[in-house]
């Protein structure tokens, strides 16, 4: 068994807005290892979105343990890469530059970055497009620049927040077979936040079931679905079950 | 490459056609009802004003370092201004509602007391010229500044940026487009500024030349004058339009 990259233990987050204490998590207890893909699923509002934040050092959580990197260093300035469900790019920098971003950001030796994003584009299949402005490219494809974009700084963890949200079906059934690609490819810890059942236990190597607000986890079990996966997976008879498993959790059936 | 060239010469030779046209309206009009000189010269008469020495260079000088001072100055003031509102909640909630309440105040009735305070020239016009065109650049900034994506601002966060980081690599491009519709807006309030304040006092300029030549009823030099002040605010509206179009449109982001 790896060792425990992300360790959190009765995590729990308070918002104070006017006179109420508004109870974003509580009792979110969850360990990680190197490399995983792990799907956070659970109903709009229950605080999803703070954890991932919370991971990305730009939230304090108000108690229990958050520990990243494990035995190892960890920067989360130098070691997240972030994906949200907008793309996000700046719409006056052509793709590359928008690649580059973090690179930038972080004084990174720029030569080097430059190839390494071409190097990203290319893995996420925009070869032709780097010289491109964002409204020349389709949303799928600004998505892809944007998941370049989170790699080029080679961060240990990849945060994703509905990163395909926005995204027509078919397009995003299509981006969910890039990103097992990429993420295969790359190796990197990816804690990937959704709404769509389907989406968190086709990607993921483990879901963990957030309940409504305040957020605690209600379930947090290993996908074993042979890798790489494909679409036809999603009809199997252990799909079904995992969905099953994940619906009676939200109250859904 | 050549139809490029056509399109632009078209479109400057329009340009030149529309203005030429006016002045033909202008001189006909002169003509045909025998208007006299001292209600409204013939254009050739305003152009001959030129030849008495007026002065013209000097004053069209000192008026363009007001105009131009005032506003570059309204350019840093308001960009700066609403950058620290938005860096701080405080400031935006006390010094903001001041900002709008003083600039409730009506500039023109100022310009007696800045001469009281800084006697009279060039700076207490830029002063006055300035106070009334700044504010169109801090609102549209502030805008535009709104306009930047949370999440964005979030992502480079993440990374540690720096706050200047944050302001010239997001904040700044992102808000061209609303600074410079403010800037375009504030380029005729700084011209009219910097004419109040030779208006009520000054030694030079060309707002100070119309109140001279009034008393001779030399109304030719006066016509000069004005289309020496409207040349001015032109050639600032278009170096600003330009800057607009190398910043700006030139990357698409207009569209």
């Amino acid at each position: 068994m790896a060792e425990v990259f992300i360790k959190l233990e009765e995590v729990r987050k308070v918002y104070h807005a006017r006179n109420e204490e508004i109870v974003a998590i509580s009792d979110v207890t969850l360990d990680i290892e190197q490399g995983e893909f792990v799907s956070l699923v659970g109903p709009s509002g229950c605080g999803k979105t703070t954890l991932l934040k919370i991971l990305a050092g730009l939230h304090e959580h108000d108690s229990g343990i958050v520990e990243i990197g494990g035995g190892g260093s960890f920067d989360p300035s130098r070691d997240v890469g972030m994906v949200f469900q907008a793309a996000l790019l700046l719409k006056w920098r052509k793709i590359i530059d928008n690649v580059l971003l973090p690179a930038e950001i972080l004084g990174l030796p720029m030569a080097e970055a430059r190839d390494r994003a071409r190097d990203l584009l290319a893995m996420v299949g925009l070869d032709g497009f780097k010289n491109k402005y964002p409204y020349e490219l389709s949303g799928g494809m600004q998505q892809r620049a944007a998941i370049a974009r989170s790699l080029v700084h080679d961060p240990k963890l990849i945060l994703m927040d509905e990163p395909f949200g926005a995204l027509d079906a078919l397009t995003r059934d299509r981006m969910n077979l890039e990103l097992m690609r990429i993420w295969q490819e790359s190796r990197k810890t990816i804690v990937f936040v959704t709404h769509s059942i389907q989406e968190a236990i086709f990607l993921g190597t483990r879901v963990a079931v957030l309940s409504a607000r305040p957020a605690r986890m209600a379930d947090n079990f290993q996908v074993e679905l042979d890798m790489p996966r494909r679409l036809e997976i999603k009809t199997s008879r252990k799909f079904g079950e995992y969905s099953q498993r994940i619906y009676r959790l939200l109250g859904l059936e | 490459m050549t139809t490029w060239l056509a399109d632009k010469g078209r479109h400057y030779g329009f340009i030149i056609a529309v203005h030429a046209l006016v002045v033909l309206i202008w001189y006909l009009f002169v003509e045909i009802w025998d208007v006299p000189a001292y209600v409204m010269p013939t254009p050739q008469a305003t152009l001959a004003a030129l030849s008495i020495d007026y002065n013209w260079l000097a004053n069209t000088r000192v008026t363009a370092i007001e105009i131009f001072g005032g506003y570059f100055i309204a350019v840093f003031v308001g960009v700066g201004l609403a950058l620290a509102f938005s860096w701080s909640k405080i400031l935006n909630s006390t010094v903001m509602p001041l900002v709008v309440s003083l600039n409730m105040i009506p500039k023109v009735a100022m310009g007696p007391l800045f001469i009281v305070w800084m006697s009279y020239g060039v700076i207490p016009n830029i002063i006055i010229a300035f106070s009334i065109c700044f504010l169109p650049i801090l609102l549209t900034t502030e805008r535009g500044l709104r306009e930047i994506e949370p999440d964005l601002v979030d992502l480079v966060r993440a990374l540690k940026a720096s706050r200047w980081q944050i302001f010239t690599k997001i904040q700044l491009p992102g808000s061209l487009p609303y600074i410079f519709s403010g800037m375009k807006v504030a380029v005729v309030l700084a011209v009219a500024g910097a004419i109040v304040g030779e208006f009520i006092a000054s030694q030079e300029g060309l707002g100070y030349l119309m109140l001279q030549v009034q008393v001779t009823l030399d109304t030719a030099a006066m016509f000069m004058a004005v289309l020496l002040i409207t040349l001015v605010g032109v050639v600032l509206y278009m170096l600003v339009l330009g800057l607009e179009r190398f910043l700006v449109i030139s990357d698409s982001r207009v569209r």
